[in-house]
This record gives structure tokens, sequence and C-alpha cells, in this order.
């Protein structure tokens, strides 16, 4: 049984079909890259897998069960549970510190254990900015944090909008680094993005076009190590 | 964590936490001050009407049908009085404590040395009275008269030293027909016997009061062999105002039931203790004065509605300044807000998280403004009735449910606002 299965979903907005018809299926433990131009449907399909949006037609099956059709509130508690968000624009709260974003996931999973996010802030390479607020670190810092958040529930899922879109080189390497090790621990990653290199790094990448899957390429030489072309 | 994300959106949102706590004190402070002056108005105004005289008279009941029958004042020559003896038992009725101020008044014809007749009033200026209660009162018409102007020397003070029951006040116009001033004596005739009465104070009353006497109510009554007898006793009593009830029972207490009678006669309107004076007194009638009674009843009823009025439109106000300041909060936040909904929390989470955000800066608005509506309410004591207003107790709860309610009722737009807020359309749109 896949961890994710998308069964024929569409997401259809008046006219507009954001999603039209879409299959997708992610194995557990898998590194795939949805790839694809503005416009194109990735964001809807990113809210969809990670359960902030529910389509229109079709089924979305996590782990066998199927979140096509759940309420906002169940769709909460499995966001909760099973997906770890990562954004392009990092989204941490302004007001509290790098390690206090972490906590704030822990605080709407169970119970914040500043140990542990002390734990996940050394595994993105950040303990001795854990004190920092957002406004202190730089944008690779800042998704490091985000990365350290999205894991600290330990979801079967994360779930990565366009993660280097706003990093320079340097920070765009360090990020999809954690990736690989986060790959090579296990870790489901599904990653939206629009830049062939990132995509390139996953196992297996999907091209999105108009709503639809135009294109899969299997990376056979998967190092999940990024390469840029000149 | 709650407490740190609370204290940082405190310290990211001071200014606007700053506005709401201001707009909740201007609100609270205005409600606190009228609700403080509406709860103590009721003394004030009596007090303030006080100045009018006094509320009640009692009178011999012979003479009040004499009264009634010819529909006069004065029904002429008086020959029913009250037993002094009585006197004492106006402070042993159920609203005892009610009664502010009482004097009793006998008028005595008198002769001047030029044979000219002048009314001699036998009465109380400051008399001092220790009850069974423990408590004293000085009763007297010094006080239940203090509209009286004193034109020359003083008040007669029944305590003072050098006071004797031969000291009398004279009303202006007999003060300048007899050309006397203050410490001069007077001969004055009775029928049965003579005093020398010394000019203590010269008042002007503006009625027909200048026209006579005042003197200590032994020295009057010798004058014409009455004593232990009083004309008339005025009472002064703080009185609740009239209603439907009250005025029933001023017709005919009988015609009310036993219920009625029960919350007629507990309730401190004018005609209850009227009823109750009547009960202890022998042989008497008393009457509230309409005038007053009713002046009471409709100032306090009117102010007291205005300061309701005040009350409300303050809390709508304000209530409708924190709609827009959390609205503005919530919007301004809707990022955050979204990505709160994105990472696993629930509605009832944020909304707790800014309801108590909110509820935390109107508690210290609401406690800044109780404060200046207290200074409020004191400089409107002080303006308006001259005196400090006594803050009640039951302020405190119902200004704090005021603002609770107010804060509540002003963050429910945001609140709905914050509960419709998708994760996806804040963090990265529908597509």
């Amino acid at each position: 049984m896949s961890l994710l299965e998308l069964k024929d979903v569409s997401k259809i907005y008046g006219d507009l079909h954001a999603l039209d018809h879409v299959n997708m299926k992610v194995e557990k433990g898998e590194w795939v890259a949805i790839m694809g131009p503005s416009g194109s449907g990735k964001s809807t399909m990113m809210n969809i897998i990670g359960c902030m949006d529910t389509p229109t037609e079709g089924q979305v099956l996590l782990d066998g069960r199927d979140i096509s059709k759940v309420s906002k509130k169940e769709q909460t508690i499995i966001r909760r549970d099973k997906i770890g968000l990562i954004f392009q624009q990092f989204y941490l709260v302004n007001y509290l510190t790098a390690l206090e974003n972490v906590m704030t996931a822990q605080y709407y999973h169970s119970v914040p254990d500043e140990k542990e996010a002390m734990e996940a802030l050394e595994r993105v390479g950040l303990a001795d900015r854990a004190h920092h607020l957002p406004s202190q670190l730089s944008g690779g810092e800042q998704q490091r944090v985000c990365v350290a958040r999205a894991l600290i529930n330990y979801p079967e899922i994360v779930l990565a909008d366009e993660p280097t879109g706003n990093l320079d080189e340097a920070n765009e390497t360090i990020v999809m680094d954690l990736f690989r090790q986060l790959h090579e621990q296990g870790t489901t990653l599904i990653v939206v993005t629009h830049d062939p290199e990132v995509a390139q790094t996953a196992q297996r990448a999907l091209v999105l076009r108009d709503g639809h899957f135009t294109k899969e390429t299997v990376n056979n030489n998967f190092t999940g190590v990024i390469h840029y072309n000149d | 964590m709650f407490v740190r994300m609370i204290r940082g959106a405190f310290a990211r949102q001071w200014k606007k936490m700053l506005m709401i706590a201001f707009t909740v004190a201007l609100g609270t402070s205005l409600a606190a001050a009228m609700l403080s002056v509406m709860m103590d108005i009721g003394d004030k105004v009596n007090q303030e009407l006080k100045t009018y005289g006094a509320n009640i008279t009692v009178v011999p009941k012979e003479t009040s049908i004499v009264s009634d029958l010819y529909d006069v004042e004065d029904g002429g020559s008086q020959t029913a009085y009250l037993n002094e003896d009585d006197l004492g038992k106006v402070m042993t009725i159920f609203w005892a404590f009610n009664i502010v101020d009482y004097a009793p008044i006998v008028d005595v014809p008198a002769r001047l040395d030029d044979g000219s007749g002048v009314t001699v009033v036998g009465t109380w200026f400051n008399h001092h009275m220790d009850l069974p209660t423990g408590q004293t009162l000085d009763a007297g018409i010094a006080s239940l008269r203090s509209w009286w102007s004193v034109t020359e020397g003083n008040w007669i003070d029944e305590q003072a030293d050098g006071y004797t029951e031969n000291d009398a006040m004279f009303g202006k116009a007999i003060a300048e027909k007899l050309g006397v001033k203050a410490g001069d004596t007077v001969h004055v005739k009775g029928s049965k016997k003579e005093a020398d009465l010394r000019v203590a104070g010269i008042f002007d009353a503006g009625g027909e009061e200048d026209d006579q006497i005042f003197t200590a109510l032994d020295t009057a009554q010798a004058l014409d062999d009455m004593d232990g007898k009083v004309g008339s006793i005025e009472v002064s009593a703080l009185t609740t105002p009239d209603n439907e009830l009250a005025e029933k029972a001023a017709k005919d207490p009988g015609a009310l039931t036993v219920d009625q009678y029960e919350t007629w006669y507990c309730t401190a309107y004018a005609s209850s203790i009227a009823y109750q004076l009547q009960e202890v007194i022998e042989n008497s009638v008393a009457a509230p004065v309409r005038q007053v009674a009713d002046s009471e009843g409709n100032i306090l009823e009117k102010t007291q509605l205005l300061m309701v009025l005040i009350t409300i439109l303050s809390m709508i106000g304000a209530a409708l300044g924190i709609m827009n300041l959390v609205t503005a909060s919530v919007m301004e936040r809707s990022k955050e807000i979204g990505l709160l909904k994105a990472l696993g929390a629930q509605n009832g989470a944020i909304t707790g998280l800014v309801l108590t955000e909110v509820l935390l800066t109107a508690v210290a608005g609401g406690a800044a403004g109780f404060l200046g509506g207290f200074g409020f309410a004191q400089i409107i004591g002080h303006t308006v009735f001259g005196s400090s207003i006594t803050i009640r107790p039951m302020v405190i709860p119902i200004v704090a449910v005021l603002v609770i309610v107010m804060t509540l009722l002003g963050s429910l737009p945001a609140i709905r606002m914050l509960m419709r807020l998708e994760p996806a359309e804040v963090l990265h749109g529908r597509q």
C-alpha cells in the first residue's frame, strides 16, 4: 500500500480545472518532486496533499485513509499528526525565537519539549542561533528553522513548497543537503518546485502542466545531491 | 508556550494593545463614573432636596380633619395638639435610620410692648439626642430650614456655652419693625406668662416666617401654658421615589394585599415612613409633602435614566472601538494565524489565544478606566453636589462584567473572521 495515493483527483474553481483527473502514488521513504510552471496547479496540489484543501472530485488516500472528504477539524488533526510543512516564504512567527517557533509545532501537536526542539535545531545546524528572532536570521537559516519545525513531530510526509525559492545557491545547497539526510533517514519527501535542478535531485520528478501530469522522470543516478548546470 | 506566545504578541503589537486598553479605559471610566454617581445619587439628591425642607409633616388628627374639610393649610386657631413626649418615638420607627432631621413646631400668639400681636414659634434649633440605638442626632430647624439666610447674628446653637432658652431667631420683618439687632432683648407677653427674648440672629426666609419669632420649645409653650403640647412635627427623611404601589398605599394602605403591604411597609417610601410615624405618635396624621416627594422621585428617575443611557452608550462606543481594533489586529496577523492553523492549531486554540490577549488588555484598561472613573465621579460629585461620591462595592463587579461583555462583543467579528480563515488562502493561495 502506498503512503499517499491520489485517485482521479480534480479541483475545479468555476470553469477553471486547477487539477484535472490527476493520479499519483508516493511510497513510504520516497523523495518525489512535483515540477511545473506558474499556474500549473502545483499549489493546489500542495494544498490538497497538505490537507489544507479538499478535491472537488476523486480520492486522496493517506496511509490507506481517504482524506478527501474529511471535515476541517479532521484536516487540522491530520496536518498536525502526519504532515510537516515547509514554505517558500518560511512563515515563522516573527515575535518568537527560532527555538520557540519549533516548539510552537510541538505545542499544537502534544507537549512542548525544549530539549527536543533544541536537538531539532542542532540537526539543521542552528543550535547557536536558537534564541534569535527570525529577523536576526538569514533566509537560509530561517528555512532551516522551518525544516526543524516540520520534522519536530516526526511526520509521515514532509511537504516542501518551493523550499529553495528564496535562497541563494549556498543556502540552497545546505537545505537540499538536509533533505538528502532526511531521505536517508527514511523520511518521505514531496518537494513542489519550478526549479529543474531541485527537481532532478529527487528520486522521481513529475511534471504538472495545466492540471495534468505530463511527464514522469525517474532518476536512475539518484544521489540526493544537487548539481547545478552552468 | 501559551504564555510565551501571549508575551510575544504583546511585545509585537504593543501599540495596538495600548489602543485597545485606552478604548476600554475610556468606556470603563465613563461607565464607572456614571454607575457610581447613579448609585450614590439617591442620597445626594435627597440631601440636596433637604434644603427644600421637610418632606413629611405630622399634625394632630383633628387639625388634619379641619384642613381636609375646609381645604385650607391653617384651620385657624389650633385647638388640638400632639404630645411632646411622643417626639422621641419618631426615632423608634422601622425606618428610623432614614430620618435625617425633624423638629417640633408650636405657634403661640403673643403681644409685644406696643400692643401689637406676634407669633412666637417654639421649636428645636439643633436639639441633641442620644438615641437608644447608640446613635446621636442633632435635630432642629437650623438644618431643616437651611435655606433661611441669617442676615445678622448666628443660628442658635443649643449646645453652645452661652445658650439660654430665651435666645430667639427673629424674622427680618419683625426685627425691622421693632428696630432690633442681634444681642437686643425683646419683651413678649403671652396669655399666661411673659418673657424677655434675646435676639440671637435675624433671618430672611422670604415668607411668612419673616414676621415670626422662633425660640426654644419650652419658652414658647410657657407663654400660653401649653406645656407638653406640640402643634406639628416636620420630618425630613431619606425616601425611595414613589411608584404605583406607593401611590396606591398613600391613598389607602388597607387596599393593599398582604404581600403588597409588606413590600410597601419595608420600603422607604415617603408614604410608608409617614404611616409608621402615624403609628407611633398618638392621635396624629402624618403625610408626605407631595411637592418635595414628587420632585425627589422625578429628579432621581430622570437623572438615573440619563446615567444608564450614558453608560450603555459608552459601552457600545467602546465595543465598536474594540471591534475595529481587534479586527484590524486579526487581519494584520492573518498569515501568523494561517500558519498556526497549518501547524495544527484548532480554531478554539487560536480563539483562546486572541481572546486572552484582548481580555488581558481589557482588564488592564478596565482597571485604569475604573480608577479614572472614580476620579471622574468625584469631579461630578464636587461640581454638582458639593461632596464626594461614595463608591459602592457593587460598582466593581458590575463594571467588571460590563468590561468583559463589551470586550467579548467587540471581539466577536474578529473571532468569526479568524475562524473562517483558511491556511491555504493566506499562505499560498488556491493555485
